[in-house]
């Protein structure tokens, strides 16, 4: 175990994140290294970590020892849309919260899943915006408590591994940060597909969502994960209606498709064939 | 295209003559929206890039296409976008991000009659402010203003040397009508065009926001682990988003990296400064106008000289200044409801009356006529 630890530490500048203890963000910060390590990287060489603003923004940059660009809120995707199509060769992974990718950015999300723009998307969806003190989100349940839903949401919350699906990802899947394990073992599978992946995790803000909710420890965020999840084989018997309120895990779906990175550079190699006869 | 750029002339559209010279300068990247009147320009690059091995790609807004730019960039790649005044408003928080993060980007905005859509065809100078003060925060930008086809080509290799050397957004402002006007040019010999790239960092160097005044910039996938934010960071790229010392040392080097060079930025045209009765400070488009206008006057015996601005910001103090000594009136002609005109004020420093001539809608041009009277006027 404690040989496992320092070697992941090898991932990391060495300063000390910022989150609020019990924040779910430890959780996948330490499935993604794991991954990572497991897939066998010796270093970030062959990553660029791209974020927008918020807490779950905060996880590669300045954290990784690697490229991270910290964008601005909302715009991690273009950024990354940048990067990847001038340098096809490196892994290129966003990491964003619900708020940052379901509600600013949610354009950019829909538009590189559309293009089948070849990046990982992690987003940590803690159910509200967790950096400005936990106001309503667009993943925010029916009827929740926040800031600024004081006597109750009146809106429907996005489901955003489905969003993902409807708009072209090649690759979109659901855990919790109650489900590290099965979290870590997609991060691996996402890391080794190509085009727009997509992984959610629903996670636990103590300070901003569960203070409101009763879920302030990790225990209770845990409980009510076990109480609420159901996998998603179970949630297609069961029918869209009965999994209201419910969390639904797993793979949405694999399915690879010709990238933009392929399509792009294919073209590009046919008009540089006229180029030359120019 | 030019696929042998030796001296040569050619009969283009402004924003065709933008694309060409971006080429030669090493664009490589483009990501746009489509906007009246700057569609040429992607149009233009969608043709060119991908033969030469580039990438254009149209974003799904002008948000993302800044933003695909910024990213493009750090790859060290030579990167452009193209919009008008809608988009370059959408494009405001970015501009800001870029000059925080030192990203050289070139951004052309080919204005239009605004507020909001106004007048989506027609020429218009309202976002000379804008262009200064778009973003939020303490900030200086650099701004060129071309009145020809030829000098959208020489103002847009100019922006790209710019934007590499001083690691900054450059702000390429031109108008509908030098946009869309077709006129001849001279493409100059290939070694006749002074090209400038960045400055890259030598192997195991950690400093890329500091320490120099114009630092040197890693890409991405270069093995610098480089931490890029638009956050305030110390000179290795580390967020430190409360100590006072560290905002204050990085936006004032930011500033100063500019502020020191204005000299070397500032370009202006200026004519028969020494013994002019009346001066004229103007730029893009409507300094046409003032070319004939001080013909005619001279004619009748009137001298008058001129400064136009080719850089618009930083703005040419030095040239208004030393024209406001030597004469008692500056007239200041713009398709805007006076914008520029508070800055000659403000340097002229009641040396000099400072008489506006505006004109907003329509795409109408300020006549040589109505130059030529406000000459006159005072005579
Ligand atoms: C354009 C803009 N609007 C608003 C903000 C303020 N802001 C900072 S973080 C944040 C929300 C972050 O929420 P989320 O993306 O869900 O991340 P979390 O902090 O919950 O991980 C907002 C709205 C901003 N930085 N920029
Ligand atoms: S506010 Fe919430 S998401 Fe942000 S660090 Fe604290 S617990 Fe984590």
């Amino acid at each position: 175990m404690m040989a496992e630890k320092s070697s992941i530490k090898k991932y990391l500048r060495g300063m000390k994140f910022p989150f609020c203890a019990g924040c779910g963000l430890f959780g996948i910060v330490d499935s993604f290294l794991r991954a990572v390590q497991e897939l066998g990287y010796k270093n970030f060489k062959k990553f660029v970590f791209c974020s927008g603003i918020g807490c779950s923004s905060w996880i590669p940059s300045p954290f990784f020892l690697a490229d991270s660009i910290h964008t601005l809120h909302g715009r991690s995707i273009p950024v990354a849309t940048g990067i990847k199509l001038r340098r096809p060769d490196l892994n290129v992974v966003v990491f964003g919260g619900d708020g940052d990718l379901m509600g600013i950015g949610l354009g950019h999300f829909m538009h590189a899943a559309r293009r089948n723009l070849d990046i990982l998307v992690v987003m940590s969806n803690n159910m509200i915006y967790g950096m400005t003190g936990g106001q309503v989100a667009p993943t925010t349940p029916f009827g929740a408590i926040t800031t600024t839903t004081p006597y109750g949401n009146f809106e429907q919350p996005f489901d955003a591994a489905s969003l993902a699906v409807a708009a072209g990802a090649t690759f979109s899947a659901r855990w919790t940060t109650a489900h590290l394990k099965e979290l870590k073992k997609t991060i691996k599978i996402a890391l080794g597909l190509n085009g727009f992946r997509f992984i959610e995790v629903v996670s636990h803000c103590p300070t901003g969502f569960g203070r409101k909710r009763g879920l302030k420890t990790p225990q209770e965020f845990v409980d009510w994960v076990r109480d609420n999840a159901i996998s998603i084989g179970e949630a297609r018997k069961i029918g869209k209606n009965k999994q209201k309120n419910k969390i639904v895990i797993g793979e949405f779906i694999r399915k690879p498709r010709l990238t933009l990175i392929e399509n792009i550079y294919a073209i590009t190699r046919e008009a540089q064939k006229l180029g030359k006869e120019n | 295209m030019l696929s042998h750029p030796g001296c040569k002339t050619y009969f283009w559209q402004g924003n065709e003559a933008c694309v060409q010279a971006a080429i030669i300068a090493g664009c490589r990247f483009f990501a746009g929206y489509p906007i009246t009147p700057a569609n040429e320009i992607a149009e233009h690059m969608a043709v060119n890039l991908p033969r030469i091995g580039g990438i254009f790609i149209q974003m799904e807004d002008e948000l993302a296409s800044i933003g695909a730019i910024i990213g493009a960039s750090w790859t060290g790649t030579k990167v452009m976008t193209a919009t008008s005044g809608p988009g370059f408003s959408l494009m405001q928080e970015s501009i800001g991000y870029a000059f925080m993060t030192e990203t050289p980007i070139v951004v052309v905005d080919v204005q239009r009659m605004g507020p909001s859509t106004g007048q989506a065809t027609k020429s218009g100078q309202g976002d000379i402010m804008q262009s200064r003060w778009g973003t939020h925060g303490d900030y200086t930008s650099i701004v060129f203003s071309p009145n020809s086809v030829q000098e959208m080509f020489e103002l847009t290799i100019r922006a790209f040397n710019v934007a590499e050397v001083y690691r900054t957004p450059v702000i390429l402002l031109a108008e509908e009508i030098v946009a869309h006007m077709r006129e001849q040019l001279t493409v100059p010999d290939s070694k006749a065009i002074n090209i400038n790239d960045r400055k890259k960092p030598r192997p195991g160097e950690t400093v890329f926001f500091g320490s120099d005044e114009i630092p040197p910039m890693p890409a991405v996938g270069e093995g610098f682990n480089i931490a890029v934010t638009g956050s305030t960071h110390n000179e290795e790229g580390i967020r430190f988003t409360a100590d006072p010392v560290v905002h204050r040392k990085l936006i004032e080097r930011l500033n100063q990296k500019i502020s020191d060079n204005r000299e070397k930025l500032v370009d202006v045209e200026s004519y028969n400064l020494e013994d002019c009765q009346i001066g004229i400070v103007s730029f893009g488009s409507t300094s046409r106008a003032v070319y004939e206008a001080v013909e005619r006057a001279e004619k009748k015996g009137v001298d008058v000289g001129y400064v136009r601005l080719k850089t618009l910001w930083p703005f040419p103090e030095k040239p208004v200044r030393e024209l406001s000594n030597v004469v008692d009136r500056i007239i200041v002609p713009e398709m805007n409801l006076k914008q520029i005109f508070y800055e000659v004020e403000r340097v002229a420093k009641g040396n000099a009356e400072v008489v506006p001539i505006n004109k907003i809608g329509g795409g109408e041009l300020i006549t040589p006529e109505e130059v030529l009277d406000a000459i006159l006027k005072g005579e």
